[in-house]
This record gives C-alpha cells, sequence and structure tokens, in this order.
C-alpha cells in the first residue's frame, strides 16, 4: 500500500497547525481587546468554520489564482500556488483557523479581568501581559484549540481537492484519498483510509478530553519537581520522541550502509 | 468603583482625577493615562495573583530594573513581609493569609504612589480577618503616600483609617475625621453607617425643641436646630433609666418586645399608650435589665446626645 497520502496529510497538518496557532492567537488576543467592530472582527475570522468548505476553496482559486491579487503578486516571482503542496497547507490552515481562534479567544476571556487589571498596575507593558500572565494562564484552553485545530486540518477536502486537486504523492491527503478509492471502486483500499482517519480522529478526541478534564492540575499544579508548567513540558517531550526517532532512523540508515558497505567487500 | 477609575481600569464618563499635580484623567482635556504610568497599588479582594508564578516571580513582576536588581529587591520585601521558605510556592499552595502578604509585597515591591485597598478582608473567616487586619494597620503606618480603603464594616474602617468619607448613591456624602463622624454625625447616611438604629423623621418645633414624627414626641436639643433639619437619631445605648417625669427628655415607656443579646437585652419600646409608626430599640446592659424589672417605668434622653441630622 502507498503510504504517501497519510505522509503528506500529517505533514500538511503540522504546518497548517502551526501557521494557525500564531495567526489564531494573535487574532483571538486583538479580537478581545478591540471594542468597536468586534462583532464584524468575528464573523469575518469565524467564517470558514461555516462557510462550505468548496465555497472556501473558491475563494482560494480566486485569491491565488492566475488572475487573483495574491496570485499575480506571487507570479512575478515565477510562483504558482495552484495545485502545490502549499496550496494543501493554505486549504487546511484556513479550515483550522477558526477553531484556534475560537478556543483561544474563549480562555482569554474566562481569564480572571483582574489579572490583567493587577498587571497593569503593577506597570507591566501590553505585551508583557500577553506573554507572561494570559498565554500560561490559557494553556489548557491553546492545547484544546491545538488538537482541534489539528483533527481540523485532517479532515479537510472540499477546498483542498479544489484549490491544491489530487496529485498522487504531492497533493493527495487521506480524505482525498478515501473520496478516490470510493471512486475507483478499490473498496478495500478506502475502507484501510476510512480505519486510519477514525483511530486519528478517535485519538485526538481522546486526547482533548484529557486536557480537559485535567484542566485545573494542568495550570495550577506542575508535574512534580521544578517544572514551570505542564504546556512547555509537553512540547518539550514531544520533541524528545521525534529527536529520539530521527536518531534511532539515522542510526538504522548508519547501520544499514556498513552492512552493505561490509556485503560488498565481501 | 471609584478606586478603579483612580487606577485606571475603568474609565469614568466624565470629571477629572488628578494626584499631585499630575492630571490622571480628564474629559474635558481628553487626558486619560494609563495604568501603568499612574504608580497605584491596588489590592484586589481576591489579591489577583498569577497562577502560573511562584512567589517569588510574583513579587520580581512589577520591579522595573535588571534581573540582579530584580532578584535582589524581590529578595527585600520577601524579608519584609516574612515569606521565607515559600519562594518557590505557587499561589495555590499557600494560605490565605500568606496569599494576601504575597499581595502586599508585590505592590510594595513596584514603589506605588497611592495604595487602594478594595474590601480586602471581606471573604475571609473572623478569626483570619483579625490577624491579616493588623498586619494591613502596621503596612499602612509604614507607607508614606495616601492610601485609600475600601470597607462596608464599619468597625474595620473605624480601627484602621483616620479620615473617613461616607459614599451614598456614588456621592461623598460626609468626608471627616472619623471620631466627628462616629460621635457627631451631620447626615443621615452617616449616622446609618455608624450604626445608629433609632432615626425618625423630624420636624423643629423651636429652636432647641423637635418633634419625632415617627415616635410621636417631642426632645429638648442641647444644639441649635437648623432650618434643614430632616431627621434626628439617639443611639439604643444612650437611654438612661429615671425615676419620674421631672428630669429632661424623660418618658414613660411600655415594652413591646424583649430580645436577649449575649451582653445585654434589647427592649423595643413606644411611649405609654401612644402607637407610634415606629418603636424605638433601646440596648440595656444585664445590671440595668434588673433595674427595670425592679420598677423603674421612665427612660430619659441627655439632649447632648440626640443627633440632628440632615437628609
Amino acid at each position: 500500500m502507498d503510504i504517501s497520502p497519510l505522509l503528506i496529510s500529517l505533514k500538511v497538518s503540522f504546518i497548517a497547525v502551526i501557521i494557525v496557532f500564531f495567526a489564531g492567537i494573535f487574532a483571538a488576543w486583538k479580537v478581545s481587546k478591540i471594542s468597536r467592530f468586534k462583532g464584524l472582527a468575528d464573523g469575518i475570522f469565524t467564517l470558514p468554520m461555516i462557510m462550505p468548505p468548496t465555497v472556501a476553496g473558491f475563494f482560494l482559486l480566486l485569491i491565488f489564482g492566475k488572475n487573483g491579487f495574491v496570485g499575480r503578486f506571487l507570479s512575478f516571482f515565477n510562483i504558482s500556488l495552484v495545485f502545490t503542496f502549499s496550496a494543501a497547507v493554505i486549504s487546511s490552515a484556513v479550515a483550522a483557523f477558526p477553531l484556534m481562534y475560537r478556543t483561544s479567544r474563549g480562555t482569554f476571556e474566562q481569564l480572571d479581568r483582574n489579572l490583567i487589571y493587577a498587571a497593569r498596575t503593577l506597570g507591566m507593558s501590553e505585551i508583557e501581559i500577553f506573554l507572561k500572565i494570559v498565554l500560561p494562564n490559557s494553556s489548557a484552553g491553546i492545547v484544546a484549540g491545538i488538537i482541534l485545530s489539528f483533527a481540523r486540518a485532517l479532515g479537510e477536502f472540499g477546498s483542498t481537492i479544489m484549490f491544491a486537486g489530487n496529485i498522487p504523492g504531492k497533493t493527495t491527503t487521506v480524505s482525498i484519498a478515501v473520496y478516490s478509492a470510493v471512486q475507483s471502486g478499490d473498496r478495500e483500499n478506502a475502507y484501510r483510509w476510512v480505519l486510519i482517519m477514525l483511530v486519528i480522529s478517535f485519538l485526538s478526541i481522546t486526547l482533548m478530553n484529557y486536557f480537559e478534564k485535567h484542566k485545573m492540575k494542568f495550570i495550577k499544579k506542575p508535574f512534580g519537581g521544578d517544572e514551570k508548567w505542564g504546556f512547555t513540558l509537553i512540547l518539550r517531550k514531544t520533541w524528545e520522541i521525534f529527536a529520539l526517532k530521527f536518531h534511532l532512523k539515522r542510526k538504522k540508515k548508519h547501520l544499514e550502509s556498513s552492512v552493505l558497505q561490509e556485503a560488498e567487500k565481501a | 468603583m471609584t478606586l478603579k477609575c483612580i487606577a485606571g481600569i475603568e474609565k469614568p464618563d466624565s470629571g477629572e482625577i488628578a494626584f499631585d499635580g499630575k492630571i490622571f484623567f480628564s474629559s474635558k482635556k481628553k487626558i486619560n493615562l494609563p495604568s501603568k504610568e499612574r504608580h497605584t497599588g491596588y489590592l484586589f479582594q481576591n489579591y489577583a495573583l498569577f497562577p502560573n508564578m511562584t512567589v517569588k516571580e510574583n513579587i520580581a513582576a512589577g520591579i522595573r530594573g535588571t534581573k540582579i536588581e530584580k532578584a535582589r529587591l524581590a529578595e527585600e520585601k520577601i524579608k519584609i513581609f516574612r515569606l521565607e521558605g515559600l519562594e518557590k510556592k505557587y499561589p495555590c499552595q499557600i494560605s490565605g493569609g500568606q496569599q494576601q502578604r504575597v499581595a502586599l509585597a508585590r505592590i510594595f515591591a513596584s514603589e506605588p504612589e497611592i495604595l487602594m485597598l478594595d474590601e480586602p478582608f471581606s471573604a475571609l473567616d473572623s478569626y483570619l480577618k483579625w490577624t491579616l487586619e493588623q498586619e494591613i494597620a502596621e503596612v499602612l503606618q509604614n507607607f508614606k503616600g495616601p492610601s485609600f480603603f475600601v470597607s462596608h464594616n464599619r468597625d474595620e474602617a473605624y480601627r484602621i483609617c483616620n479620615r473617613m468619607a461616607v459614599i451614598s448613591n456614588g456621592k461623598i456624602d460626609v468626608l471627616d475625621d472619623k471620631h466627628e463622624i462616629f460621635e457627631n454625625p451631620k447626615k443621615l447616611s452617616a449616622a446609618m453607617l455608624t450604626g445608629c438604629k433609632n432615626i425618625s423623621a423630624a420636624k423643629k418645633i423651636s429652636d432647641f425643641e423637635v418633634f419625632a414624627i415617627d415616635w410621636g414626641m417631642s426632645f429638648k436639643c442641647a444644639k441649635k436646630i437648623s432650618e434643614n433639619i430632616s431627621h434626628i437619631g439617639i443611639r439604643g445605648k444612650y437611654f438612661e433609666t429615671c425615676s419620674d417625669l421631672s428630669d429632661e427628655n424623660a418618658f414613660e415607656y411600655e415594652i413591646c418586645q424583649k430580645i436577649e443579646d449575649a451582653f445585654s437585652v434589647i427592649l423595643m419600646i413606644k411611649p405609654k399608650e401612644t402607637y407610634p409608626a415606629k418603636l424605638i430599640r433601646c440596648e440595656v446592659c444585664n445590671k440595668k435589665w434588673a433595674e427595670i424589672k425592679n420598677g423603674k417605668k421612665y427612660f430619659k434622653i441627655n439632649p447632648q446626645k440626640i443627633f440632628l441630622l440632615e437628609g
């Protein structure tokens, strides 16, 4: 079985989540602070969640296509985004953005206002307040937002197929692979991809429920010892796992090549 | 609300706030100085400690300067507020009293010019309250600048402050020395706040005599009565027993209700053979109560102890 759709899906979602993480939190912070046009800004940022994905894809084509204003600008540098990997990332990011934005805005607004007021009277600047007080105390909600938007990015289909197309090994994600498998009557493959998708979705929901349940503990009580707060710990552990995997992979390659070399010598 | 306006947390609709020649807010001149430039210290009801920071980090949060300076100042404040050994604890891991000390230490570390305390004891049990109150009183004595203390508890305010303002409906009704407010209130709101239980609408009869409408009786007063008088007030403790009607302001009474308190007896009385709109509440100690039981049928009130109040 060709597992490239899974790899592409994971890669696309991963990059999309990184973009959405910063964009969503930034938008949430700005919107929770403005007083005028709050409803309008909120509406625009939430729109991709309510809009049919095909409509979103159509808009993306309009903007990034040959005659779109971004597309024309990019064509100066000989870059065309339509039907590329980047297009898949953009589609997923657009779909996932509202989830990140809404969950983080929710937690920002739930935060005890007095904490912010206290910080202001203590002479802290707005940026400092955001980085040192708002973000750390909203970590549980932000983690939930990351998981939700990751799941959404992974499942994106409508705008991806319009904007990024279905190019095997390049833009074919799992959800598109399911579609083409069913279209071509390849039931067996479709079942496989559906199963994989189900497992991933289920895992994300479980993970999110775990964070919801342990919210208070998560914020207030650091896991043992000198750990600052859970969020950085999770990030570090994930990094460690990745690093370890990478290390093992390199070691394996190294071993393989040395075995090959020895075989050649022999 | 007033404190929040001073601290710059809330924006007033109109008016002007100035301190020491510096304008904090002026609706006319369109000035609204951000909180961080006002250098005020604000103790929140729930202390608003940052839950993600340790005690030491909380205290250091308000200090400007280099890392070394921050650490030095934080250490100093930790010593002053007796928080040694708690530096690495999180706010949720320490007691309410310690939390308050951390909040105060944090405020003092930021070197405020005004100190504001917003009902700091309202969420505490009475034992802890007493300990914290003494600590706050000590802190306030050492503070050079002006400080505001908002409270709904008159005893608390009396013990801690020198001057008091009575605020009702968003306006300062009375602003005076605390002794003056308690011993000789001039406004209805001040009398009510200081715990005067007997208040009646009143009408001037002559320069030294006033008629209490709710009780249906008249009283002689030691001070000249102004034209603007609207109410009179008498503290329940100021009633004295006497043996006949010859004394000033003496009257024969009937007991309508008797309520036993821990160390005294509260009597709800009315002048004999009248049906007033309100009963008079009169507090007597147990010894006086024995006298009353032995047949002293008259009460009198010293003319100097009658509060003449304006609305």
